[in-house]
């Protein structure tokens, strides 16, 4: 096999991996088929999230932050140990936000046809390629307090999360707002044409209805800045800034693999440099730097007199021109301690504000089978895989909402959508745990356990019709899904502004039957601020939280009669 | 500058000026955005009454498929709603992310025994469809309505955006509202209802039923519901009403959940008026029709009768 063919396996591998990635995110979605005859539960045919648990970052920061390994996490070791012994080859081959970047680093402009110094000397290593390390360290040691952060900036969290609540959504927008502007035409083939392609598309990427998601522009900014760094510098942010880039890195320092460099046969053409992606000096007369190496072979490929190979147990020269030494990675004590000191220090610095418990967002929903907010803080990895397949588009990234230390953790907002009693998607998702995965009798209840409950429903009375308006309306009983139902109606004849009697049925709240479903909030008629709206007081995962010494069992139903 | 360079720009320059002035004066107070309901005449798939047959039948039969060919049958027969050829439309009640035990959705038995009588008649097409309460899919698949009807042979058709047409349904509470096309664009409709307690109409069964060909807010009906069921029956005349008392929800509806809530009653009405299959199915809740607001008054608008015994009532209690 040449060195032609391997590189090509590699870009085969690029995209293959790409593929199943965003393939994967495409599936995590209410697309299934069920019997209800046969099965209870709505299950998703696929793991649809197994790609983030192959993920070693996932997996240290989470074993870090709350001392296990969650499900399928061990799957991050066929990453990881190989990684020990060849490199990054997860960077060059496999990472579905490397190759990414790599193929917006390639598509030409006039840095890349601008074939020369400039380009040459921008794939040099450089020192801002050190604060990959510094962050990675600085999230392991936030995450060792248990705070979790590295799901902001760890690829695949970050990739999973931009596609789902970002990418797609805004395809999905596109692609409508282009139809309607094609048939407001009103020529009924142009009509026609754009309906066909529309119906082509649609089942391979679009979700069955539209999705709205809040904080999407924040998501955005990111994933989009990412990618316009390419445009500067080549994979700028693998390069520079990739925390699970930099634990590959560190995990690659007694690596057996690596490139050889023969000085004798090279003429110092620098092919190799101006194709190398991870900017870890390929050429001869510079320190070779495994811990940058994404395995690409771009080098080995490219050079026209063969000096260039990458071999087990290489033959690392030590001359003047080959300046190989130990391979070590490019981190200075002093900043280690520093960075890990500062992520040590940003657990009691976030803890010493108020938006975690102390003082948290009343609307802080978090989904059902949610842990307890310290471990919930300690396992959520910000993949919005929960966001993404949650059928009533009922869970969003937060913003603010659990102060920045849960940034783009999943809230509940009912008003666009509520929990739908019968689901369980979001805990079968979920990749670490930050949502457990509930059975139907632990997500309703039944006999032997209470039902999960998310939070507790509240009316506004002066905005509620029958309370505030003298008019009927009875929305959120009818829509409240609990047996028997936890809102009810009092019959009471009042009068209105011109003394007419009027008989409306006011709704009240049994807080021991509500469980924060939404379902009120969502369907309430009072469009822009409900009359009926859930705050998370009241939620299982949380025993301060709670407004009722204790839950009364619900009163029994009184058989035969009608309300 | 030049003279030649003088005249270029100039002209550039002035027609520069000329596209924006022009522009500016086209589109000054514009009003693109005059909004147009589309007028379509009123729904009306209602066969031609024949007085020699009753206009209202029921049957009791444990075999709840038994049940409806029976009452199909003493109405006339599918074939006098059906004729080949012709699109058929399915509205069930799939308002509930339920099972079928729980009674708040249409039995899918029955939904599937209709399905393939009018294929039998020789429909060129079956929809079955409705504008669920909780999300579409998953009332569709918990229903088992989907696979009942697919498995009949129909086409499930689960609403999307573009599927609402802006009609004026010219009642004296609803003007402009979204409908579901297929509830329109089609040449029959079967509304296949199932008789539940409702807390503020009392029941939901026929006419309340087509609260579901409605997009929109229609969660703000409910403040004058019955005129607005009743400008939605004046609105929509389905051919036939196929009403499932098989099993009937006495409580906590139009949800339910409970099974203990759920009364099991083997019962099948056919009716081509909907007022009378109301009057008559009411009763299963233990209520009289003459107590029903919106029954009332959708007699008093003339929509139909409440003493259904006077309109050719049959029974057949197995």
């Amino acid at each position: 096999m040449t060195i032609r063919t391997v590189r090509n396996l590699r870009r085969f591998s690029q995209i293959l991996f790409f593929g199943i990635f965003f393939w994967l995110i495409l599936e995590t979605n209410f697309e299934v088929s069920f019997n209800p005859d046969t099965i209870s539960e709505i299950l998703l045919p696929y793991p649809v999230s197994i790609a983030l648990q192959f993920d070693p970052l996932v997996a240290l920061t989470t074993l870090l932050a709350n001392g296990t390994l969650y499900k399928g996490l061990l799957w991050s070791l066929l990453i990881i140990i190989p990684t020990v012994f060849i490199g990054r080859f997860f960077c060059g081959w496999v990472c579905p936000l490397g190759t990414l970047n790599h193929w917006i680093s390639e598509i030409r402009s006039e840095r890349i046809s601008f074939r020369g110094k400039g380009r040459m000397e921008s794939n040099r290593y450089r020192k801002y390629q050190r604060i990959k390390y510094y962050i990675f360290l600085f999230v392991i040691a936030a995450a060792l307090f248990g705070t979790l952060q590295s799901g902001l900036l760890d690829p695949l969290p970050l990739m999973a999360r931009s596609i789902g609540t970002f990418v797609l959504p805004t395809l999905h927008a596109s692609a409508d707002g282009i139809l309607g502007w094609v048939k407001s035409f009103g020529v009924k083939p142009v009509s026609d044409a754009a309906q066909f392609i529309y119906d082509l598309i649609a089942p391979l990427i679009l979700n069955f209805r539209r999705v709205y998601f809040h904080g999407i522009i924040s998501i955005a900014i990111l994933f989009v800045g990412i990618m316009v760094t390419n445009r500067v510098f080549t994979r700028f942010w693998c390069r520079g800034l990739c925390p699970l880039g930099a634990m590959l890195g560190i995990f690659s320092r007694f690596a057996v693999f690596g490139l050889e460099k023969d000085e004798k046969t090279c003429d110092h053409c620098n092919l190799c440099l101006l194709n190398c992606q991870g900017a870890d000096n390929p050429d001869i007369g510079s320190r070779w730097r495994q811990a940058e190496c994404h395995l690409c072979l771009n080098c080995q490929a490219s050079c026209p007199r063969g000096s260039l190979s990458f071999k087990f147990f290489p033959t690392l020269e030590g001359t003047k021109t080959n300046p190989a030494t130990v391979q070590q990675v490019d981190i200075t004590k002093r900043k280690t301690v520093l960075s890990l000191a500062a992520g040590a220090a940003l657990f009691p610095m976030l803890r010493s504000g108020d938006a975690h418990k102390i003082n948290a967002e009343s609307k802080l929903i978090r989904p059902p089978g949610a842990v307890a907010e310290d471990d919930f803080i300690a396992r959520c990895i910000r993949c919005g895989q929960c966001m993404r397949v949650c059928p009533n588009n009922a869970l969003h990234p937060t913003l603010m909402e659990s102060g920045i230390e849960g940034v783009w953790t999943p809230i509940l907002i009912p008003k666009i959508g509520y929990c739908e009693p019968s689901c369980t998607l979001c805990g079968q998702v979920c990749p670490t745990g930050a949502i457990l995965e509930l059975s139907m009798a632990e997500k309703v209840g039944d006999k032997d356990h209470p039902p999960n409950r998310i939070g507790t429903a509240f009316f506004d009375y002066g905005r509620c019709l029958p309370w505030a308006m003298a008019t009927r309306c009875i929305v959120c009983e009818e829509w409240c899904p609990t047996s028997p139902k936890a809102i009810y109606l009092k019959e009471e004849t009042i009068t209105d502004r011109q003394g007419r009697e009027v008989t409306v049925q006011r709704p009240y709240i049994d807080p021991n039957i509500c469980t924060g479903c939404g379902a009120c909030e969502f369907a309430c008629p009072v469009n822009d601020r409900p009359a009926v709206y859930v705050t998370s007081v009241g939620e299982s995962r949380s025993p301060e939280n709670q407004i009722l010494l204790r839950r009364k069992n619900p009163p029994s139903v009184v058989k035969g009669g009608t309300a | 500058m030049k003279r030649r360079e003088f005249v270029k720009r100039a002209s550039k320059a002035t027609a520069l000026a000329a596209v924006t002035g022009i522009g500016g004066w086209f589109f000054h107070d514009r009003k693109w955005f005059i909004y147009e309901p589309a007028i379509v005449n009123k729904p009306d798939f209602e066969v031609a009454s024949n007085s020699t047959l009753p206009r209202l039948s029921l049957t009791r039969d444990e075999d709840h498929i038994a049940a409806l060919r029976d009452a199909l049958n003493a109405i006339g027969g599918i074939r006098r709603f059906v004729k080949p050829g012709e699109r058929v439309t399915i509205k069930p009640n799939v308002g509930w992310d339920r099972t079928a035990a729980q009674a708040a959705n249409t039995s899918p038995l029955l939904v599937g025994e209709m399905v393939r009588q009018c294929i039998k008649a020789g429909a060129s097409e079956v929809i079955v469809t409705d504008v669920t309460c909780n999300e579409a899919r998953r009332c569709f698949l918990r229903s088992g309505i989907r696979d009942a009807a697919e498995k009949a042979g129909a086409k499930v058709l689960l609403p999307v955006e573009d599927d609402f047409l802006v009609m004026d349904l010219r009642g004296k509470l609803l003007t402009n509202w979204p409908v579901l096309r297929h509830f329109v664009e089609t040449d029959r409709l079967i509304n296949m209802p199932i008789v539940k307690h409702h807390s503020l109409s009392s029941c939901t069964i026929g006419m309340k039923n087509l609260y579901g060909i409605l997009g929109g807010r229609r969660n703000q009906l409910h403040q004058e519901i019955d005129q607005s069921i009743v400008d939605l029956a004046a609105f929509s005349r389905p051919t036939l009403t196929v009403v499932d008392a098989t099993r009937v929800l006495m409580r906590g509806g139009p949800q339910g959940g409970s099974l203990d809530d759920v009364n099991i009653e083997h019962t099948v009405i056919c009716a081509t008026y909907q007022v009378a299959a109301d009057a008559r199915a009411v009763e299963f809740l233990g209520l009289r029709a003459d107590k029903i607001g919106h029954i009332v008054a959708a007699e008093a608008a003339g929509l139909g009768v409440i003493d259904y015994h006077k309109i050719g009532y049959r029974e057949n209690l197995g």
